[in-house]
């Protein structure tokens, strides 16, 4: 891993294989213990900074850092100096003579993790910026298909809702093809961002927009846009986002909230061939998700509360132990031997 | 820095005898098998636990528990050059977690592991165990004890004593890894100089 977690384009396909594997291996059973906590980064220090209202990524967060032993500090803005006028970077700069080890912020604003990761030696964890990105609830989500499904090469997910808004989304776009899957955005035309198919890999590649037709333009394309919920014929997994009313202040995205109901609410009825629904949460009953549909098996949506656990652990402790090993150097010894010059090689003698 | 002084120590023949005679003197020490469990230390030391398990229990006709531990989480070193180790073992294509399919609470666990050199591995394996529950009592059973302790801990049953120097690499290869039995000593270049 890079030394801090921005964005999801900062790690690869085999990046992210490596993490969820230690997530998988290490960190998922942990909880299903009497003693829930491992020793691992004792006398670390980990601020989480909140400048938004959250439940489950502040508080995976929190117990993260706690159940690998460090020291986690929570710092929400609505209770502390910046309420009193702080900037951000001043803020930072505080924060950052205490000497933590890992920083994860959660900002409004676009750019806020990357912002802060330039006035601190910490790590930094983009735990949410605005409507830029949110890569660990990215990788969780990966996490949690992988469990399901295994192999995500060539499963079809698609993302349903407010995508205009959704820092899920866009990170979800990226990620989901990295890792093989083929996407589609079903949404109202009035919440898809302008240009959105050219985050499709095939799209990129051949460096053109795609167009503004529903299928989403080039035939064979990774990332495909509509407008109906007859595109989740085909998919194996729908991905269904909150719609984001608190960001539509200001702007006129919806004819009415109703409409948007009748035409993408999801429930049980969109569900055959073992299609299964994931949702960052939180989730808003009788808006983009039926009632019976929340509360049904078909949901994995406790899975990823479970999966983001376990994937937070893996990523403190990978963007530590992955500084120290380039800190290190490039050498790599064992329990069996360590790469010091030896002082008496002849005297070899094996004493059964 | 790669070996350029190779020797094998310990053929396969020897290497198999000595194993069964560990097993032995595991249930020679006097233990229940319905109270006894081996773990085995990733990687070697889970395969080296598995063979004895099986011995025993051809000996004894009885099932013996057996579980692996892996210490990664648990080393004294994950910001120093330890991490390499834990690299080592996180860029293998498929890495192995601890599995303990057994309350270890009032168990005698035998803990094997291929090589004992500093202890700190033994250390973080007890520290590890502690967090699964209470056993009654821990040993520990290792096929190569090379010396330069770094820490009180000493082996119950002992495969080899190898004395060593520091620049020395003590390497137990297992057929179930390393498609052969032997246990081989390296030395670097700089050692053969000095």
């Amino acid at each position: 891993m890079n030394r801090n977690l921005l964005s999801i384009n900062d790690l690869s396909r085999e990046d992210i294989e490596s993490l969820l594997a230690t997530a998988r291996v290490d960190f998922l059973d942990l909880s299903k213990r009497d003693i829930k906590k491992v020793p691992t980064l004792r006398g670390r220090t980990v601020i989480d900074l909140f400048y938004e209202k959250s439940t489950r990524t502040s508080t995976s967060f929190e117990l993260a850092g706690k159940r690998l032993s460090a020291d986690v500090i929570n710092v929400k803005a609505d209770s502390s100096a910046v309420g009193k006028g702080e900037s951000l970077k001043d803020t930072t700069l505080t924060l950052n003579a205490y000497r933590p080890d890992i920083i994860v912020i959660r900002h409004p604003h676009v750019g806020a993790a990357a912002f802060v990761a330039r006035y601190t030696d910490a790590h930094v964890i983009n735990a949410g910026d605005g409507m830029g990105e949110h890569p660990t609830q990215c990788l969780l989500d990966i996490f949690s298909l992988q469990q399901e499904f295994g192999d995500l090469s060539g499963l079809k997910v698609a993302i349903v809702g407010d995508i205009l808004h959704s820092r899920v989304a866009r990170s979800n776009i990226i990620g989901f093809q990295k890792m093989g899957m083929k996407v589609t955005l079903v949404a109202p035309p009035g919440l898809l961002p302008r240009g959105v198919e050219a985050l499709g890999v095939a799209g990129q590649r051949a460096g053109t927009r795609s167009s503004d037709r529903p299928d989403g333009g080039r035939s064979g394309a990774d990332l495909k846009v509509a407008h109906s919920l007859d595109a989740l014929a085909d998919v194996g997994v729908i991905y269904l986002l909150r719609m984001q009313k608190e960001r539509h202040e200001g702007g006129n995205f919806l004819p009415s909230l109703r409409e948007y109901i009748a035409r993408y609410q999801v429930g049980l009825r969109h569900l055959s061939d073992g299609k299964k629904v994931l949702h960052p949460g939180p989730i808003n009953r009788g808006v983009e998700i039926e009632g019976a549909l929340a509360d049904s098996p078909e949901n994995l949506i406790l899975q990823q509360v479970e999966a983001g656990l376990a994937v937070r652990m893996a990523i403190m402790y990978r963007l530590i132990v992955d500084s120290a090993v380039a800190d290190a150097g490039a050498a790599v010894d064992t329990e069996a031997g360590a790469a010091k010059p030896a002082a008496e090689v002849k005297n070899i003698h094996a004493v059964g | 820095m790669s070996g350029v002084f190779v020797k094998t120590v310990v053929s396969a023949d020897q290497l198999g005898r000595t194993i069964v005679r560990i097993a032995h003197e595991i249930l020679e020490k006097d233990q229940e098998p319905g109270q006894l469990a081996l773990v085995g230390i990733h990687t070697r030391g889970a395969h080296l636990a598995h063979r004895l398990a099986k011995l025993m229990e051809q000996f004894t006709g009885q099932q013996i528990a057996v579980g692996e531990l892996d210490i990664s989480l648990y080393r004294d070193d994950v910001a120093a050059r330890g991490s390499l180790t834990v690299r080592s073992r996180l860029a293998q294509p498929e890495i192995k977690g601890t599995n303990l399919p057994f309350s270890i609470d009032d168990m005698t666990i035998v803990l094997v592991d291929d090589v004992l050199f500093t202890g700190r591995t033994i250390r973080a394996a007890i520290d590890a165990l502690f967090d699964y529950g209470r056993p009654s009592c821990i040993q520990l059973a290792v096929l190569v004890d090379r010396g330069h302790r770094e820490l009180p801990i000493r082996p119950d049953f002992v495969g080899k004593n190898l004395p060593t120097s520091q620049g020395e690499r003590i390497n137990v290869r297992l057929s179930e890894v390393d498609g052969e039995d032997e246990i081989v000593l390296e030395a670097t270049r700089e050692g053969v100089e000095s």
